[in-house]
């Protein structure tokens, strides 16, 4: 029988660059653990699990599904993998709450991790394929020529790159599980970095990280559980576009777009940068809060990098519509768990837990992911109330 | 009994995999032609846009594309990146600049570098044209194609351009 989900319980490490103390699955049943005591609840008593992590080539590690089920203590359990790019870890989350939702179970542990320093991700995003010039240096160099193309459209100043990553990274400081903490992070800094992929400077790309993720989804019966208030799950949406397409907007995909539209129309949002209190957004470069404010509809097409420059994402400038408080993929990002993140950090906001980057009085949330070539979307929206 | 040596935490283990890639029947066609110093293409039965490389299937309505359409080695720079990293097994000398190039008469744009151009000259909407290897070395690859350089033609419009483009997609 159908049913409302809600999240009833978050766990996830400390992002880091090297966890060099766990394997894959020793870093993932610790997220795991920590979201199964938040919903008191044991390993025996979760129906099913649902996994995901980039693709493997990035780690080396092959078909780590093999033993996720006994390391987790979930032999003869339902497991799912899911594989959508970067936005792996929000896919991951939107088929466990689906899975509650249609009510084919009732407590749903999902996870999404990775071991970025168990290879050498810049290399695998860069094969040279023998009937291609070898031109590809990693997934920033992949978004610059968009950035770029924003740039031009928009005509934004190249000083509000600089600032979202100066907000993320001063956000990741109130978050004790960020993997960068730059204390004394401010615009010169990060303005002085390295320019490796014009107009992309060192200081606006995320970190390498090795961290996990882990929330137990459960239906309404099993809502409050844990003792402690759910966060609800109000409208979850998923959509992916092809690669090459000629005319494709990748400044401003469709998909992305039509994403949002259909996850607004669940859950009656209208005028998004009112309707929500924060956002949770995959924001890997530091251009693609700008860009990604105008494909959500929080900014009219050419008006994001307004939106971003006039401290209306920061917490620290106390804006109306605080964007990654927990300093987001900017400030970590173990790939698998970053979709994941962002979902459940849009959770800790709407109950309440999250500690020194909590909105004030948080009731609705959006969380969103990309991955591919900004080619998949997947995006939630929770809050304190029942839908 | 008690381990009080250091751990072990990590071992080295190299990957080495030899690919044989099933290159299909759309890109075969190109494959064929770039041996031979060709640029190919195919148009779309339903919106009309050609795609380079050709494709057997539009990627916007799924319709069977047929028409092989062949295409100047010439076009224009949509967008851009310069890339100032140095990475394992990289080939290229930093920085090189690479960008998105809409071959006249070609809907999609194909990525290739761009040289003989100095970095701050650089721009959307230049006029550019392909640098050959000799045709001695060419085999079935798009880095017969050495690189592209400015031709030092008035710029195009790129915005109306790619605009253009775009009225084309399908619904």
């Amino acid at each position: 029988m159908a049913s409302r989900c809600a999240v009833i319980g978050i766990g996830q490490t400390k992002h880091t660059d090297k966890r060099l103390d766990v394997n894959h699955t020793g870093m993932v049943r610790e997220a795991c653990n920590r979201a199964l005591e938040d919903a008191r609840l044991s390993w025996k008593e979760v129906d099913a699990l649902v996994i995901g992590k980039a693709p493997d080539t990035i780690e080396g590690v092959i078909c780590p599904e093999l033993y996720m089920a006994e390391a987790l203590g979930m032999v003869g359990k339902p497991l799912f993998r899911v594989h959508t790019a970067g936005s792996v870890g929000g896919t991951t989350a939107i088929v466990g709450a689906e899975l509650v939702r249609a009510g084919v179970h009732d407590k749903v542990l999902v996870v999404g991790w990775q071991k970025q320093s168990e290879s050498d991700i810049t290399w695998a995003l860069s094969p040279h394929l023998p009937f291609d010039p070898p031109l590809m240096a990693g997934a920033g160099g992949f978004f610059a020529p968009h950035f770029r193309e924003y740039i031009r459209r928009s005509a934004a100043p190249d000083h509000v790159g600089i600032k979202v990553a100066v907000k993320d990274r001063r956000h990741a400081l109130r978050n004790p599980y960020a993997h960068l903490h730059q204390p004394k992070v401010c615009f010169e800094e990060i303005r002085d970095t390295p320019m490796l992929w014009d107009p992309l400077r060192y200081g606006e790309t995320c970190p390498s990280s090795d961290g996990a993720c882990a929330m137990v989804l459960s239906s309404e019966k099993y809502a409050y559980h844990g003792g402690t208030r759910p966060a609800w799950v109000h409208a979850t949406e998923m959509r992916s576009e092809p690669t090459i397409m000629p005319g494709r907007d990748e400044v401003n995909p469709r998909a992305g777009r039509d994403c949002a539209a259909a996850l607004y129309k669940q859950a009656g949002i209208t005028n998004p940068r009112r309707d929500f209190d924060c956002a949770e957004i995959y924001v890997a470069f530091s251009w693609f809060e700008p860009m990604l404010a105008e494909t959500l509809g929080f900014a009219e097409p050419g008006e994001g990098w307004k939106l971003s420059d006039s401290g209306a994402t920061s917490l620290d400038e106390g804006g109306d519509i605080p964007w990654n408080c927990s300093g987001g993929v900017l400030s970590s990002n173990p790939i698998g768990a970053s979709g994941t993140l962002r979902m459940a950090e849009a959770a800790l906001q709407v109950r309440g837990q999250a500690g020194a980057h909590q909105v004030d009085g948080a009731r609705l949330a959006l969380a969103h992911a990309l991955g591919g070539a900004s080619q998949f979307f997947a995006m939630w929206i929770v809050g304190s109330e029942k839908p | 009994m008690a381990e009080t040596r250091k751990p072990v935490t990590t071992i080295k283990t190299p990957v080495a995999i030899h690919y044989n890639y099933s290159i299909g029947a759309g890109q075969s066609a190109f494959m064929r032609a770039i041996r031979e110093g060709r640029i190919l293409g195919v148009r779309c039965p339903d919106t009309g846009k050609v795609y380079v490389p050709p494709r057997l299937t539009s990627v916007e309505t799924a319709s069977p594309m047929t028409e092989l359409v062949e295409l100047p080695d010439r076009g224009v720079v949509y967008t851009y990146c310069i890339v100032n990293i140095k990475f394992y097994d990289q080939v290229l000398d930093i920085p090189y600049a690479y960008g998105y190039i809409v071959l006249d008469g070609a809907d999609s744009a194909i990525m290739h570098l761009i040289q003989e151009c100095p970095v701050e000259e650089m721009r959307p909407g230049m006029r550019v044209k392909a640098v050959w290897k000799d045709p001695k070395e060419w085999t079935e690859s798009l880095e017969n194609i050495r690189y592209f350089k400015p031709t030092g033609e008035p710029d195009l419009p790129i915005e109306q351009i790619m605009n253009e483009i775009r009225k084309k997609s399908y619904a």
